[in-house]
């Protein structure tokens, strides 16, 4: 037998980069993926923007302006929730979750790298969406970087955990079917685009604690007023710790 | 046939052990039943110290003991393993040992627990019952030490499908300190063909050549193969046999499961067969096709416990396999077999067993010799029927597996 050194994982930062760059890469080259995570928001932020078939209560702010925070919470909507919601329930019907489980990534590992693969996807997005936004007249304060990262953030922790909860419960084609639809509802319903209070009837009061509104209210909170409201970070953690929960207790790996 | 890690046991272990009903509870310090501890001997003999092995060197080795510079200790180890769906014990105390630098093939019909049992020893699945240990650890809880030294294969493959061939096995290796090179690995198994190919449009034998690829590119101490050379050319299987063949020579522990039987008879050092959740045969292909006459379960009734050659003594069975057009009449064939005559025709039986396995397949099992082959061509002949083959050799792996687990379709 020959003498070699005996079988080792590599280093954990390592695997779980070499996952999160896995991940990032199987979406980005997806086109169906692109056309949720990508195409939708700038075609809805252009939409909104370039043409007024929709009227608009822009409070005082220029329809840009008003216009592209909602935009950037859909993004971090459509790669946290649905993208990632679909491609985990595609890998683990096609027993991806459990083959990679059984390397040294392990189960953390997975969810490590996928976590940072949506974040990286993420930083993708808004580069392309702000690009186009500036391209539309957007001026945004850079000084609402930090508090515009901290909202994507509880965002993307409280719509991934949506997204597990999903994809860990839910057939493959289950999952297709209703992250799209959830994703259509909350986007016309969901106070994410447009503030909450301008929804019809009782959603005005209802988006507000959907994770979906609280996002749109922490976007804008954030470039608007140059702070996010506590009120939607406090709905973001309680989603985050509730779907959370749910995922770790629910999830199945076969 | 060399015993491998075994040189201790009698003549009688070289038989097929059957494991026999077994009352084993969730409890490791349970009470078993004197038919469990009669099975243990086969299965759970502990890793042979340096003179037995050198003894052991000594015995003539047998093709499938080429391997003889491993040492054969113990790599996997299960015992009593429970594990229900639904209430249903699908693996139903579970035996199974499988040793280093060994091919242990575990072969079963459909539904038979195979699989179920593989995922415990990889920590996919938790037991409701039993013990497994692999490396002489828990599959589960110390999963962080096993999984850079076990190495899987799933029998879904487990692969993303959106990626291309290479680049994922590529990323595999990147889990690894010290991974075998990958361009080297992708050449032994073919894969440079298509390596830039996504997996969602290879082909099932392609996709389960990468799949082997991961599960060895770590350079394992185990290796679990669920179902290897499924929807695989004969070529790809021939490679992929001497990869796993090569990983045996380097001491790695290979347990496969498998619906082909040639591929056991070549490969397996040892055979385990499943079925109803519990091995009920276990030994060396050799000793399967040997020494086997006890019925299984739902064995095929007409072989006789008492066959004179039923205890795979010296003479031992052959079987003559005929094909021909169906529904030829038995019944005066044993009359014109040799035994018979030199018997006088009358007082012991004639040791023979003729019988139509399938339509147009003849099975003449018996102590088989050159008259034997002279007196069935001359039947035939006297019947004007041609025979498409005929062939002799001792019963194979197929038959003692059908008459183990019966003919009928799960």
């Amino acid at each position: 037998m020959t003498v070699e050194t005996p079988p080792a994982a590599a280093p954990a930062v390592r695997r779980i980069a070499a996952q999160a760059s896995f991940e990032t890469r199987a979406i980005l080259r997806n086109g169906e993926q692109l056309l949720v995570t990508i195409v939708l928001p700038v075609l809805v932020l252009v939409g909104l923007v370039q043409t007024s078939f929709l009227e608009l209560d822009t409070q005082g702010y220029s329809r840009i302006d008003f216009v592209t925070p909602g935009v950037l919470a859909l993004a971090v909507m459509s790669t946290a929730f649905t993208s990632q919601a679909i491609a985990t329930a595609f890998d683990r019907r096609n027993g991806v979750l459990r083959l990679m489980a059984t390397t040294p990534l392990g189960r953390t590992g997975l969810l490590a790298g996928k976590v940072l693969g949506v974040l990286a996807v993420e930083v993708v997005q808004v580069a392309v969406i702000a690009s186009v936004a500036v391209a539309l007249g957007w001026r945004p304060d850079l000084g609402a970087l930090p508090a515009v990262v901290g909202a994507g953030l509880l965002g993307t922790a409280a719509f991934t955990a949506l997204a597990l909860l999903l994809a860990g419960t839910l057939r493959a084609e289950g999952v297709l079917a209703v992250a799209n639809l959830v994703l259509v509802l909350l986007t016309v319903g969901g106070g994410v685009l447009l503030p909450a209070e301008q929804l019809a009837g009782p959603l005005a009061h209802a988006a507000v604690l959907l994770p979906s509104g609280a996002l749109g209210e922490a976007m804008r909170g954030a470039l608007l007023h140059g702070a996010v409201p506590p009120f939607s970070v406090v709905v973001l953690l309680g989603w985050t710790a509730a779907l959370g929960a749910g995922a770790a207790r629910l999830f199945r790996w076969h | 046939m060399r015993k491998e890690g075994d040189p201790q046991l009698g003549p009688i272990a070289t038989h097929l052990t059957r494991v026999v009903h077994t009352q084993v509870t969730d409890r490791d310090d349970a009470p078993r039943t004197a038919a469990y501890d009669c099975a243990v001997p086969l299965s759970d003999a502990p890793a042979i110290d340096p003179a037995q092995a050198a003894t052991a060197g000594a015995v003539p080795a047998s093709p499938a003991g080429a391997a003889a510079s491993a040492d054969h200790g113990v790599a996997v180890e299960v015992r009593g393993l429970v594990k229900r769906y639904d209430g249903r014990a699908v693996v139903d105390g579970l035996d199974l040992v499988a040793r280093q630098g060994a091919i242990t093939a575990v072969l079963g019909p459909n539904g038979a627990g195979k699989t179920t049992s593989i995922e415990c020893c990889e920590g996919l699945r938790s037991p409701d019952g039993g013990t497994v240990r692999v490396l002489g650890r828990d599959p589960i809880g110390d999963a962080r030490f096993l999984r850079p030294r076990v190495g899987v294969m799933l029998q879904d493959g487990g692969l993303p499908t959106g990626v291309r061939a290479l680049e994922l096995l590529r990323h595999v290796a990147a889990m690894y300190a010290a991974p075998r090179p990958v361009d080297e690995l992708a050449e032994r198994l073919g894969l440079h063909g298509f390596a830039r190919t996504t997996v969602r449009r290879l082909s099932g034998g392609q996709r389960q050549r990468v799949a082997l690829a991961a599960a060895v590119v770590g350079r394992p101490d185990v290796v679990f193969l669920d179902e290897p050379s499924a929807g695989m050319d004969p070529q790809s299987r021939r490679a992929v046999w001497d990869l796993v063949r090569e990983l045996r020579a380097d001491g790695v522990a290979i347990v496969l499961t498998t619906h082909l039987m040639d591929e056991a008879a070549d490969l397996a050092d040892h055979v385990h067969v499943v079925d109803h959740g519990r091995v009920i045969a276990s030994g060396s292909v050799r000793e399967l096709t040997d020494g086997v006459a006890d019925r299984g379960p739902h064995g095929d009734p007409q072989r006789s416990e008492d066959a004179p050659w039923g205890k795979g003594g010296g003479a031992g069975p052959g079987t003559l396999r005929i094909e021909a057009r169906p529904g030829l009449d038995l019944a005066g064939l044993r009359n014109v077999l040799p035994a018979s005559l030199s018997d006088g025709g009358g007082a012991g039986a004639a040791p023979w067993i003729a019988a139509e396995a399938e339509p147009g397949v003849y099975t003449v099992t018996g102590p088989v010799d050159p008259s034997t082959v002279a007196a069935v061509t001359a039947w035939l002949a006297d019947r004007g029927v041609l025979a498409r083959s005929v062939t002799t050799g001792s019963r194979t792996l197929e038959d003692v597996f059908l008459d183990l687990t019966g003919r009928n379709l799960r």
